[in-house]
């Protein structure tokens, strides 16, 4: 496990950037995360940064793509228009949760 | 009397009906299975129809032949399960009630889901591989195809047996050499994922393999639809890749059921905990085989493990004991890489699969992640071993849960006895994807 300093402070990340521990994310983080894969976060961003935290604070998991779009009810296409290339992965990384499971 | 139902007669549930035959018989049990007919199909054979090398009778048998002596066969559809009054309502009307419910009915391809796939084409140009009837359609096919852009696609994952669209690429590019006309078709391989394979060293291997057969990659493809007039796949980010034969792994999808009677999720796989395989919401429930939604392969050898620890949870559960049994996500598959060579991958939900050798006993160590002949022997004999050893629930000569004897972990390499020098993390401090 390796750490990264985001806006002064330390927070615990994996190999790839993905926060480990989710309690040390906030707002601020996300905005800096974003940036780095450069994204700037408008307020549907939010809405399906927010679907994402609050879907793992109950189910322990991050969701998947088609958990997000029938659950959360964001259209794919929008999700690929938000989140360019790889939608469910850079979700998960600036919503500060684990990369959904490559299911196996 | 009480009642255990087990929905399913495939791998999972007859192995389980037999298993707990013999322990429950004479113990005030009725143990019944249901399913919708009398076909059972070793499914890793249609692997090999498209080029020939199965008929149907190698791959079809009856079902009842494998389901133990004193158990209950009820040959029905499957309607709703009604956990308040635990109930399950059959296609015919009839219901059976149970004590304790074990839900078996796999996972299966929906054409459906993706719009383009069911139209003109479908069997035409479009086919898939993982029912019987695709598979043959395909043999058809391939009797008539010798020029042209030929795609292998993954729709979606989770899917079951999630290597065998590799394995599928490989022996058509060793069939298209063995037939002379591999430089007049250009092979592509389409998945969702961001590699060949899920994991990073099996990916990074896999991949290899694809590269030296000069198939091309396209991955992190998000499928939205197919265009049957243009014949191109369309992404969600509106990629296109065109085809003259499509062959496509159709999104897999739990059975109907499970959704009706709200036991499932999204994909309307079963929901339960991935140690014990008991439902999160019902504590007389429980999902085994491709049914349910733990995190590991779908795939037969994975139902074999859960099988075992299943048996001996629910012996404990319905005496009211803890359950002391811990499913632990462990695989174990054989790859076809064509040319009568395969290879052979063993993990679980925590390791990925590694290189190194696998203990087996009598036959002697296998190699992991390496092409060999003993390999596809291993993967020929599997058949044989399927309907003999695994269906009856025998005991197989391997471990339940995944062991680590023999593998090389890519962080601490195991030959160097020598002084290392420091092993700096692949990223450092300060640095993201
Ligand atoms: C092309 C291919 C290649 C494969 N290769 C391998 C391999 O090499 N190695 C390996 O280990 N695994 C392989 N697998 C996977 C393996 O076949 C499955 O993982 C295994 O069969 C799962 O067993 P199961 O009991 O969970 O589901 P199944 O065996 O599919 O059984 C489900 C049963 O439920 C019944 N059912 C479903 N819904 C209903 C309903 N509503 N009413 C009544 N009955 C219903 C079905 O009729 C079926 O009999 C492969 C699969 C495919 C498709």
């Amino acid at each position: 496990m390796t750490t990264t300093t985001i806006d002064g402070r330390t927070v615990h990340t994996n190999d790839e950037g993905f926060l480990t521990d989710p309690t040390e994310w906030d707002e601020q983080v996300a905005e800096t995360l974003a940036a780095r894969i450069g994204l700037e976060l408008t307020a549907e961003h939010w809405r399906a940064i927010r679907f994402l935290r609050t879907d793992y604070a109950a189910q322990g998991e991050t969701a998947t793509l088609r958990r997000i779009s029938t659950v959360g009810g964001f259209p794919v296409k929008t999700l690929f228009q938000l989140f360019p290339q790889k939608p469910a992965k850079k979700l998960a990384y600036v919503a500060g949760l684990p990369k959904p499971q490559g299911c196996v | 009397m009480r009642n255990l139902v087990i929905l399913g007669g495939g791998t999972a549930g007859t192995m389980v009906a037999n298993k707990l035959q013999k322990r429950l018989r004479g113990h005030g049990w009725t143990i019944t299975v249901v399913d919708r007919d009398d076909e059972h199909h070793y499914q890793p054979g249609y692997l090999f129809v498209p080029f020939g090398g199965y008929t149907r009778d190698q791959i079809v048998r009856s079902r009842h032949h494998f389901v133990a002596e004193g158990v209950r066969l009820v040959y029905d559809e499957i309607d709703r399960v009604s956990p308040v009054d635990r109930t399950v309502h059959l296609g015919s009307g009839r219901t059976l009630s149970y004590d304790f419910l074990v839900i078996a009915t796999g996972t299966a391809p929906r054409p459906d889901q993706t719009p383009g796939v069911l139209g003109p084409e479908w069997r035409r140009s479009i086919f898939d591989f993982y029912t019987l009837e695709g598979a043959e359609s395909l043999a058809a096919a391939f009797e008539e195809f010798d020029h042209g852009r030929l795609v292998v696609h993954i729709s979606e994952m989770p899917i079951k047996c999630p290597v065998a669209p590799l394995e599928f690429t490989f022996l058509v590019d060793a069939w298209l050499r063995r037939r002379g006309i591999r430089d007049r078709v250009q092979l592509a391989y389409v998945t969702p994922l961001d590699g060949a394979f899920t994991r990073p060293v099996a990916s990074a291997r896999l991949g290899h393999m694809l590269e030296e057969r000069k198939v091309d990659l396209v991955s992190d493809f998000m499928v939205e639809s197919v265009d049957p007039d243009r014949k191109v796949l369309v992404s969600y980010d509106e990629r296109e890749v065109p085809f003259d034969l499509l062959v496509t792994v159709p999104v897999n999808m739990g059975a109907d059921f499970v959704a009706r009677s709200g036991l499932g999720d999204e994909l309307q796989h079963v929901t339960v905990d991935k140690h014990t395989l008991l439902h999160t919401a019902h504590d007389n429930i429980f999902a085994v085989g491709d049914a349910s939604n733990v995190p590991a392969s779908k795939a037969g050898s994975v139902a074999h493990f859960e099988a075992d620890v299943l048996v001996r949870n629910l012996l404990e559960h319905v005496e009211g004991r803890p359950m002391t049994e811990s499913f632990d996500g462990h695989a174990n598959c054989f790859v076809e890489a064509g040319d009568h060579k395969a290879l052979l991958i063993d993990f679980n939900y925590d390791t990925e699969p590694l290189p190194g050798t696998y203990p087996l006993p009598v036959v002697g160590p296998l190699r992991l992640l390496e092409e060999t002949h003993a390999n596809h022997l291993g993967k020929l004999a599997f058949r044989h071993v399927y309907w003999n050893v695994l269906l009856p629930g025998r005991p197989l000569p391997l471990p339940t849960h995944m062991s680590m004897a023999g593998k090389q972990s890519p962080r601490t390499p195991p030959i160097e006895p020598v002084d290392e020098p420091n092993q700096e993390p692949i990223a450092q401090g300060g640095t993201t994807s």
